[in-house]
């Protein structure tokens, strides 16, 4: 079935990358015999360690409990002793504690991992299966599925939308999961729609650079009468939930609301593929699918990467790099976190290692504001980028506030296309974090 | 081993630049450039020579002095220049585009801040401060050719003829004034399009002053939001003023500075406004002003003054057009 490109205001165009690994299939990396295991790998409350030093543990076992609702239990990738608990840097920038596994080669898998059919499972129970395997939202932010799965009664979900965007220039593992794994994929996508129930329409969205990811996706959903294929407009960022869900339903998510508030849940194709995972093959989430790309790395590939394997060991799969890198990536280059070292852990949150040359890593001079109103033309949620900007660098926050700085969703459009490369999204970044401290500070005053 | 650089997302940017943007704006005003040379000899070139380099020198100067990166390579100091002397007329002495360029760049741009924070089009109030100082110099016309015979621009024929026109129609019938006033010749359309006209160095031709701007809109450096709405506003209220005289009007889109106004000087980044809304709002109130004092001013010219006053309305203009954001309306629910 034809359908017409769809798509959203605003937004950029940045060379796309994807050649680089969009034909290399999924392998699985070297399981190293030291994992590091974060036990804060999602948005929300961090775990308490269910294991303690000299523990043997199994593939599978949960060694982290969560501590709230929001928040996501953590699993073993492989079968070992524990060697310790301690603090170690995390990817995205944070420090957190980790259990760190020696790797007894064996991949014993735990008794908690039984095949299950979600056919003969209750919504419920597939909820519980979800929230036990630890599963967060793969598109990079990391938020628990779960608590995305449970909408408040008042909030009727009637859309059901999954991520196939991928807008991240280089990122290829959603692209090389949907051609290769699409069953997996719809699975997942089932058993969603069986635990939200009541969704009427069930959208798969995919950018329209990958066609073969379109037409797997189509086949494998072509006896689903409510699953509909859409084909989105190659554009950045495209995959930005509040602008996939105007994009293909024209419904805008209130400025502070979330996707239900509209009616709609959006999961990525990564997680659908966890999801079935899970419940089908019983198995928690260990494993994490990485982009490894950029011009420095001797080989470019999509791995299938045990969780808590460490960056430079994923990199040695890779053969190393061709020349030493100047930056490192953990994601894609517009939203992804610069590294200051290889030795942290893949988690679930890492969709991509970038390796960049001296070349692809230049930072340019920033000049001043030309005022040209670019940013303001490619910002998905027409906010005043140079404006907001121009005020948190003065130190008026509460001008920022009243700009809706709030409501950057951050992705990077306007620093990409600034000619005189000004830190736009990243001094709107410093606004939001000064605005939130400000109204903790108030909600503490009251 | 090396450090890793550090640095907060994205980590790719567009290779476009400050410079890349005013190079462009250069290459679009080569062709009136061009036209100029062409018409009134070789003497426009260096009219052009002096300002670009008295502006690029008194940012040097300055940045210089006051102990600031210099910023030269941007090449918006060479547009200032280009664009003052676009502004004055080919008759122009030689000291003329060097106060001109010097007033610019350093009362109107750098004391402001510098690129970016100038809040009017330094060109165009350069040119108004020489106009106020050397009304005889700025508007000393010569007509298109080799042997600089003194002229009078076509604006300036509509405003004799109208003025002859008011002047006698109370007295005699209207087919008189309509004989006296056709005494004076206005230039042909062609005449008028290619720039064989009297008129300011960069305004006359407009076959070369839309090549330009076709060449800004295809390189995406200016939108069409101002210039559109600036010249259909002032065909529009022409078109209602001369009785709903289509060809007039029309005629009139090509005198003067409008085309390098609207196009080149109404759309300078930091004198106009950055919200859409905003920048319909700058045409329109350019295309209205541009008018009036066309028709019912004292000058027969009104183009600066319009863009300057517009200028400085628009940190107004920007507050009240802030674009609605992304679900600021509730839709669906």
């Amino acid at each position: 079935m034809f359908n017409k490109l769809l798509s959203f205001t605003g937004g950029i165009y940045p060379p796309e990358n994807k050649h680089l690994t969009e034909n290399k299939a999924i392998e699985l990396c070297d399981v190293p015999e030291i994992v590091t295991i974060p036990l804060k790998q999602h948005i929300g409350a961090p775990c308490d360690a269910l294991v303690k030093k000299g523990d043997k543990v199994r593939l599978g076992q949960k060694i982290g409990q969560p501590r709230g609702f929001v928040s996501a239990p953590v699993h073993s990738s492989v079968s070992g002793e524990v060697k310790s608990i301690e603090i170690v840097d995390l990817p995205n920038g944070s420090k957190a504690p980790a259990v760190i596994i020696v790797n007894d080669g064996q991949d014993t898998p735990d008794e908690s991992i039984k095949p299950d059919n979600a056919e003969r499972l209750s919504a419920d129970a597939l909820k519980s299966i979800v929230t036990e395997a630890g599963i967060v939202g793969m598109g990079g932010a990391a938020f628990p599925t779960h608590v995305k799965l449970s909408p408040p009664d008042d909030r009727k979900i009637d859309i059901l939308l999954l991520n196939g965007a991928e807008c991240e220039p280089f990122l290829t593992s959603d692209y090389r999961l949907m051609i290769e794994h699409p069953d997996d994929i719809l699975y997942g996508l089932k058993v969603i729609r069986k635990i939200l129930g009541g969704v009427s329409r069930i959208y798969i969205g995919i950018e329209d650079n990958k066609p073969q990811a379109i037409k797997q996706m189509t086949a494998a959903a072509k006896n689903e009468n409510d699953i509909q294929v859409v084909t989105l407009r190659t554009k950045y960022p495209q995959g930005a939930e509040k602008q996939l869900i105007y994009a293909i339903t024209g419904r805008q998510v209130p400025s502070g609301g979330l996707p239900m508030d509209v009616g709609a849940v959006v999961q990525n194709v990564g997680t659908a593929a966890a999801i079935a995972f899970a419940v089908r093959d019983g198995l928690p989430l260990y494993r994490k699918l990485v982009t490894v790309s950029g011009g420095a790395v001797r080989e470019q590939k999509n791995l299938m990467v045990r969780i808590g394997t460490s960056f430079r060991e994923v990199i040695d799969f890779c053969g190393g790099w061709t020349e030493e890198p100047a930056k490192v990536i953990n994601g894609g280059p517009m939203m992804g976190v610069a590294q200051y070292t290889l030795d942290v852990p893949v988690t679930k949150e890492t969709s991509g290692i970038l390796l960049f040359t001296k070349e692809e890593a230049a930072v340019r001079e920033v000049s001043n504001c030309i005022r040209c109103g670019r940013c303001i033309s490619v910002c998905p949620i027409h906010l005043m980028p140079l404006t907001i900007s121009a005020r948190s660098l003065a130190g008026n926050y509460e001008e920022a506030d009243k700009l809706h700085a709030m409501d950057c969703v951050e992705c990077g459009s306007c620093s990409y296309i600034c000619p005189a490369s000004r830190p736009l999204l990243h001094s709107i970044q410093m606004a939001k974090k000064e605005i939130m401290e400000e109204r903790k500070r108030r909600a503490q005053a009251k | 081993m090396n450090f890793f650089t550090v640095s907060a997302s994205p980590h790719i940017r567009t290779r476009e630049s400050t410079s890349r943007i005013m190079l462009d704006v250069v290459i679009a005003l080569i062709p009136a450039g061009i036209a100029s040379i062409w018409f009134f000899g070789v003497k426009t070139l260096w009219i052009i020579l002096l300002g670009t380099t008295a502006a690029v020198l008194t940012e040097l100067l300055i940045q210089k002095l006051m102990k600031k990166p210099v910023t030269i390579g941007d090449c918006s100091a060479v547009v200032t220049g280009i664009l003052l002397a676009y502004n004055l007329p080919p008759s122009a002495p030689w000291w003329l585009p060097v106060i001109g360029s010097i007033i610019a760049v350093a009362l109107v741009k750098q004391a402001f801040g510098g690129l970016g924070h100038n809040f009017m089009n330094p060109a165009l109030a350069a040119r108004a401060i020489l106009m106020a100082s050397w009304p005889v110099r700025m508007t000393y016309w010569i007509k298109p050719g080799p042997d600089a015979v003194s002229s009078s621009t076509p604006l300036a024929l509509l405003k004799a003829v109208d003025a002859i026109s008011n002047a006698t129609s109370g007295a005699t019938s209207g087919a008189t004034s309509g004989a006296t006033a056709a005494s004076i010749e206005l230039p042909s359309l062609w005449d008028v399009l290619i720039g064989n006209i009297g008129g300011t160095i960069g305004e006359v031709s407009s076959l070369a002053l839309l090549l330009g701007a076709a060449y800004l809109l295809i390189r995406g450096v200016i939108s069409w939001r101002i210039p559109l709405t600036y010249i259909a506003t002032t065909f529009l209220f022409t078109f209602i003023a001369n009785g709903f005289e289509l060809y007039n009007a029309f005629y009139e889109l090509f005198l003067g500075g409008l085309l390098l106004g609207a196009f080149f000087m109404a759309t300078d980044y930091s004198s106009s406004p950055v919200t859409p809304l905003g920048q319909f709002i700058m045409g329109a109130g350019c295309g209205i002003l541009t008018a009036v004092i066309r028709i019912y001013g004292g000058y027969p010219e009104g183009v600066s003054y319009s863009i300057l006053l517009m200028n400085v309305a628009t940190p107004l203009i920007e507050k009240y057009t802030r674009p609605r954001i992304f679900g600021e309306v509730r839709s669906h629910a």
